[in-house]
């Protein structure tokens, strides 16, 4: 490593002339995310604070926040249902982006053959829709007609089938497996181009100075593709915080079984929008989701201030 | 009744056939439906009939898909939009709809007199004063059994839960078949077949479920855990990693004729008889001693319901009636096998195994699910916990006791019975 500098984001305020074009270019990108994205979060945000009584929207201050961490039953399923998003979230950490860096690592090596065709290969699942992804998944691990007990059959190993996706004690973390399947191409594909943007100079200086193989891994690659890990952890902490689509088509709304798969997108679904019998209320879920925020901008400003500004980046 | 109503009819015809030759022109009434398969039936048969007998007035079968139906006709009423009839979800979806103005009351429509405190219960306010959807059709549970097996193995048809246990048994030892064809991974199975299916038998139909409202019974009571505690002896006759079997992969266990016996609601009946290849009959949930008053869940299912903003209300009334006479009841109910109409006078079944459904109706005494009336408003919502808890009950996450206390501690959170 020759230089190693800390990139400066340039500060050019110094034109004084005003700019309108700037502006003009920005507004159409600006009205579509204000319409759809800010302004219904500020709706959401409103809507926690009131709550129908008789038919009318009374403002009840933070009463629907007392509700949900107050009243047991409501704090049950919600503690119940934030322990399960971290369990999600942490199968995704130590599953899913490892396996993304040693993929990206793999398929970097330069005198890998069909290297194309594994990229598509590895990138494929994430295209899919999880719809397709829940209804094959839960096909496979069918004890019934599912593959994977006649593939262990085949092996003699039966024995170690169990139908996992009904049982409460593994049924979350099949279902995390499932979705790291379906999304391990993303961390995969970061890595890899971040990688590729590593110069060659870099690791020709590595070698001739002796390092090789999984050293030149740890010592040089590994340092120079931090901020794209730090960027996945990131996207797959806010994505798993967000996640409801795999676990309500595979566990269905109710996150069953006994309320195991539970996680804070199927519980926001089921009170905001009702499920069967259950009539939707509004204001409790416009709670949960204000909840899912706070919850999601305090992991991202941690992410930001703690660790993205000690993050050392190299500049070539 | 039949004469009133027939009476009613052609005094309506002869005035809208009169007020007809004034406008010259037809009125049109548009049936809001979430029922998409029914659509061929209603053009088919059901509308050509009500239009043969009712010239002037034409009917449009507009249905949405289920999923969308509850929003998409809220929405209607909303902007005024909405169809003259309007088929009614069983229970506080409508009655919401009515609270709101949305329905017109049907209490002194000519032919609702046609139906039972019971058929109506689906469609009543809560104190039973006001009506405001004619009940359309219900659905019955008992069990549906793979009749070849059962002479292969020479079993006789189980009435009593020993004679249950003992065939179950007699089937498990002879391992050609899985025993009972039923999974807990959709949960509502467990309770949809499973507990409400056996149920009633213990907590003896209405008069469990209507003291279950009032407070007078709880959860906890012996009538209401036994079925969960013989439900809990269901697991040993499930088949191999029941814990994962969908309800798809539970229907197909049994029309492969790898099951021997079904947990059914009588909706199944028209896709097992075009599916299964071997013989098929019914059997009533099993009383607890022979000589038992025998009690079946038939459940109202579906309504119709006049539109209070309707620009046609006479005709829309009209039809109304009609739906609710035999002639309509007829038709649906063998155009649709396992929709039984809910009417009073019996309906005579082409199909043999929506026939033996229908014919406990003379000797048992029906309700309907116990969770749905009422005690399903508040949060946690009865019936999704009845049937997570079931699927726990089965398998073995929760003991029969701790479930029913579970139910009973979420229900007194937020019930509190009518003194």
């Amino acid at each position: 490593m020759s230089t190693a500098d800390y990139t400066q984001s340039d500060t050019g305020q110094d034109k004084r002339t005003r700019r309108w074009h700037i502006l003009v270019f920005l507004l159409p990108a600006v009205i579509v995310y204000t319409a759809i994205m800010i302004l219904p979060l500020i709706e959401t945000l409103r809507l926690s604070l009131f709550n129908e009584v008789d038919g009318h929207s009374v403002f009840v201050g933070f009463g629907n926040f007392q509700t949900l961490f107050g009243e047991p039953r409501w704090s049950a399923s919600f503690w119940n249902a934030l322990r399960n998003n971290f369990v999600f979230f942490l199968i995704h950490m130590l599953v899913q982006n490892p396996i993304g860096v040693a993929l990206a690592a793999l398929l970097s090596v330069p005198k890998l053959r069909f290297g194309a065709f594994y990229r598509t290969a590895l990138f494929l699942p994430t295209l899919l829709s999880f719809v397709i992804v829940g209804f094959i998944w839960k096909l496979i691990l069918s004890p019934i007609w599912g593959v994977s007990p006649y593939l262990l059959d085949l092996v003699g190993l039966k024995s170690l089938f169990a139908p996992w996706l009904g049982r409460p004690d593994t049924a979350l973390i099949t279902v995390s497996l499932i979705s790291v399947w379906q999304n391990v191409g993303i961390p995969t594909m970061l890595i890899y181009a971040s990688m590729l943007s590593i110069p060659e100079e870099v690791l020709e200086a590595a070698e001739c100075d002796g390092i090789t193989g999984w050293s030149q891994f740890w010592k040089i690659k590994l340092p120079l593709i931090l901020p794209s890990i730090g960027i996945i952890s990131i996207l797959t902490f806010v994505g798993n915080f967000n996640a409801f689509d795999l676990v309500y088509t595979v566990q269905g709304a109710l996150a069953g079984p006994d309320g195991s798969t539970d996680i804070l997108g199927t519980l926001l679904y089921r009170t905001f929008f009702g499920f069967q019998l259950q009539i939707g209320d509004k204001s409790m879920g416009a709670t949960i989701a204000t909840v899912m925020f706070l919850i999601i901008l305090t992991g991202v400003c941690i992410y930001l201030f703690a660790i993205q500004r000690r993050m050392r980046r190299y500049q070539f | 009744m039949g004469s009133t109503t027939l009476k009613t009819l052609l005094m309506a015809t002869s005035i809208l056939a009169s007020a007809g030759f004034a406008h010259a022109a037809d009125t049109t009434l548009t049936i809001e439906s979430w029922r998409t398969d029914d659509l061929a039936i209603w053009q088919e048969k059901l509308i050509p009939a009500f239009e043969a007998k009712n010239p002037g007035i034409k009917i449009k079968f507009a249905p949405t898909p289920p999923t969308e139906y509850d929003a998409a006709l809220g929405a209607r009423f909303d902007a005024g939009s909405a169809g003259d009839i309007i088929t009614c979800r069983p229970f506080d979806k409508s009655l919401e709809q009515f609270k709101r103005g949305n329905l017109s009351s049907l209490k002194s429509l000519p032919g609702i007199e046609n139906f039972s405190p019971v058929a109506k219960a689906a469609w009543s306010t809560d104190d039973g004063s006001d009506t405001f959807c004619v009940p359309m059709a219900s659905v019955i549970h008992g069990f549906i059994y793979n009749k070849d097996a059962f002479d292969k193995l020479g079993i006789a048809v189980p009435t009593t839960e020993a004679e249950f246990f003992a065939a179950l048994d007699k089937i498990k030892k002879d391992g050609t078949y899985i025993p009972l064809a039923m999974g807990t991974k959709d949960l509502w199975e467990a309770a949809t077949m499973g507990y409400q299916n056996i149920g009633p038998n213990y907590w003896k139909g209405e008069e469990g479920r209507t003291a279950l409202i009032k407070g007078t019974q709880k959860l906890t009571d012996a009538d209401w855990v036994a079925p969960y505690k013989t439900l809990a002896k269901w697991k040993d006759y499930l088949g191999d990693g029941f814990e994962a079997q969908t309800y798809p992969d539970s229907q197909n266990l049994f029309t492969l004729g790898r099951a021997a016996i079904y947990p059914a609601g009588s909706w199944e009946i028209s896709l097992f008889n075009t599916q299964a290849q071997f013989k098929m009959g019914a059997f009533l949930p099993p009383v607890q001693k022979a000589g038992d008053t025998c009690y079946i869940s038939d459940h109202a299912d579906l309504g119709a319901a006049m539109n209070a903003k309707s620009k046609n209300p006479e005709a829309a009334k009209k039809f109304l009636s009609w739906v609710a006479s035999p002639e309509f009841a007829d038709i649906y109910a063998n155009a649709l096998p396992g929709f039984f109409s809910l009417s009073s006078t019996p309906v005579k079944m082409k199909d043999p195994l929506a026939q033996e459904f229908v014919s406990w109706r003379e000797k048992c005494k029906p309700t309907i699910r116990s969770t749905y009336q009422i005690l399903s408003r508040g949060k946690p919502n009865l019936e999704n916990e009845t049937w997570v808890e079931s699927a726990n009950v089965i398998n073995g996450t929760d003991t029969p006791e701790v479930a029913a206390k579970k139910l009973q501690d979420g229900l007194d959170s937020w019930y509190k019975p009518a003194k």
